[in-house]
């Protein structure tokens, strides 16, 4: 296992420019600007010279553009064009996060509050979404296991589940029945607690675009894609497996786990290849990690586990 | 009706055969962008996507132009011929791209895609079905098969139709849009035809 002791002290991790841009912006009362999915480009970088992590892999990122005009945030639409298109909509600020459930400090944190009191570092993560398609993101975030550590869980406390904004007014796609809205997700609370999953606030050294799940979202890197919930207003802790958005709309197709498994298909689709996002047409594709790769991170926590049948 | 027969003049004199170079220009031009990486991060599923619903689309209008000339006498026949080959020359397209590029013509895997797959299963389906209409698209073929027969035949485009939204249907994830859409237009064209055969039937003893 990896050790990650950081040298640094809080005002290192938390870039000043970051509050300063955020100033600026709203003395001169730039709402929209602020709105705007690169708002960090504006006035420069919101997290200049993130802390690399020992987590990250050794891969060249996939361009900022590729990662931010092709994904799935079905709130607004479900085309992989239609997040960049119409996320620019939603506001992200003010913004607050819930934590309640089996726990001893429950508690509602600003996004701001989050950044400020643990340290963001940039996590380069591959991504596989389960329509075996993939990415590399230059996340930045921090561990979720942090903030769970802090809201001191009870000992009933098994799962973490996740839940998404709902703003049909400003997310095109809820107004359609498409998906169960809110979008919900969980993982155990020992998966929560890897040091692989991050809540992240931003990418590229920006804060997080629109499109790609502003303010705060979950990356679960050894989990198919649609795991890393977006745009989080509420995390709870429960005893019982909570329910989750894609498991209740098939349970057959996407499993309340959802690892990444080569040796598990989907249904309807192979995951034993996957083609990388911005190859171009003839680009081969190639063959899916198990566990995403993270296998030396993750597989300890599903030992014993018939992971064809927990899928 | 005054106004249908005026427009079956100027249709009279517009020739079909332009059809088989206009139709296919929205294709090539798509098949164009993604061999010069235009076509956005993931080119190949946007062109098998692509050529799949253009071949949807023009089967759709072949199924309206028969309602279109029922209901306000405005004849598009003469054109039907050619909307339905170029929709099948974009079902080769959408099926070649995915036997060449998408599984690289590995014929193992390609048949066990077609048999594991049901979403795959019915448009391989709903592609068989094309194949005799495209073969018997011709006149030759309506003159040595007589009218009855060819028109037996060519009611095979209603599978086709059928099996092209299933196949939509399938692929996707939960309940967008457009395979909705397009399966109740289907679904609408089909039941079209069943209501004048129902109709039919009630008139012939009379």
């Amino acid at each position: 296992m990896v050790k990650f002791n950081s040298e640094y002290s809080h005002a290192d991790v938390t870039p000043k420019s970051y509050w300063l841009n955020r100033r600026k912006l709203m003395m001169g009362g730039a709402g929209a600007v602020l709105a705007s999915p690169f708002a960090g480009s504006v006035l420069g970088k919101a997290f200049p010279s993130p802390i690399a992590s020992p987590y990250s892999i050794d891969q060249e990122p996939h361009s900022f553009e590729d990662i931010t005009t092709y994904n799935n945030f079905y709130e607004f639409g479900t085309r992989k064009g239609d997040p960049a298109k119409h996320a620019h909509n939603l506001t992200t600020e003010p913004w607050s996060v819930k934590i309640d459930g089996l726990c001893d400090n429950p508690g509602e944190y600003s996004v701001h509050e989050l950044i400020e009191k643990y340290s963001v570092e940039e996590r380069i993560y591959r991504l596989r979404c389960v329509e075996a398609w993939s990415m590399v993101v230059p996340w930045i975030g921090f561990e979720l296991g942090k903030l769970i550590e802090d809201s001191l869980p009870d000992s009933k406390a098994k799962f973490v589940a996740f839940e998404t904004l709902v703003r049909p007014e400003e997310m095109v796609g809820q107004r359609s029945g498409f998906l169960d809205w809110p979008y919900r997700e969980g993982l155990r609370l020992d998966e929560a607690m890897n040091p692989l999953s991050i809540l992240s606030v931003g990418l590229y050294g920006e804060l997080m675009p629109n499109q790609n799940g502003a303010p705060i979202r979950l990356v679960v890197p050894w989990k198919y894609g649609f795991k890393s919930i977006k745009s989080i207003v509420k995390i709870t802790f429960t005893e019982e497996m909570p329910p989750t958005t894609w498991n209740d709309q098939n349970p057959r197709e996407y499993g309340f786990y959802s690892n990444v498994n080569p040796n598990v298909s989907h249904p309807r689709w192979s995951q034993a290849a996957e083609r990388v996002i911005g190859t171009g047409l003839f680009a081969k594709k190639i063959p899916t990690l198990m566990f995403n790769g993270y296998e030396e991170h993750v597989a300890h926590l599903y030992e014993g586990m018939d992971l064809a049948e927990n899928y | 009706m005054a106004y249908s027969q005026r427009i079956n003049g100027w249709l009279r004199k517009l020739p079909a055969w332009p059809l088989y170079f206009l139709l296919p220009i929205p294709g090539i031009y798509t098949f164009v962008l993604a061999l010069l990486n235009q076509l956005g991060p993931d080119p190949l599923y946007e062109l098998i996507r692509t050529f799949g619903e253009r071949g949807l689309q023009l089967i759709i209008l072949t199924l309206l132009i028969s309602p279109i000339r029922r209901w306000t006498g405005v004849s598009l026949l003469k054109f039907r011929r050619a909307i339905g080959l170029v929709s099948f020359y974009y079902i080769c397209g959408h099926m070649l791209v995915w036997i060449a590029i998408d599984q690289g013509w590995n014929i193992n895997t390609i048949i066990e895609e077609i048999i594991k797959r049901p979403f795959i299963t019915v448009g391989m389906f709903g592609f068989l079905t094309m194949v005799p209409l495209a073969i018997t698209s011709n006149n030759y073929s309506i003159r040595k098969l007589g009218a009855l027969v060819w028109n037996k035949i060519h009611r095979l485009v209603y599978l086709a139709g059928a099996a092209g939204v299933i196949h939509y249907l399938l692929v996707v994830k939960a309940w967008p849009m457009e395979p909705i859409v397009y399966t109740l237009i289907v679904a609408l064209l089909l039941a079209i035809r069943v209501w004048w055969k129902i109709n039919k039937k009630k008139k012939k003893p009379a």
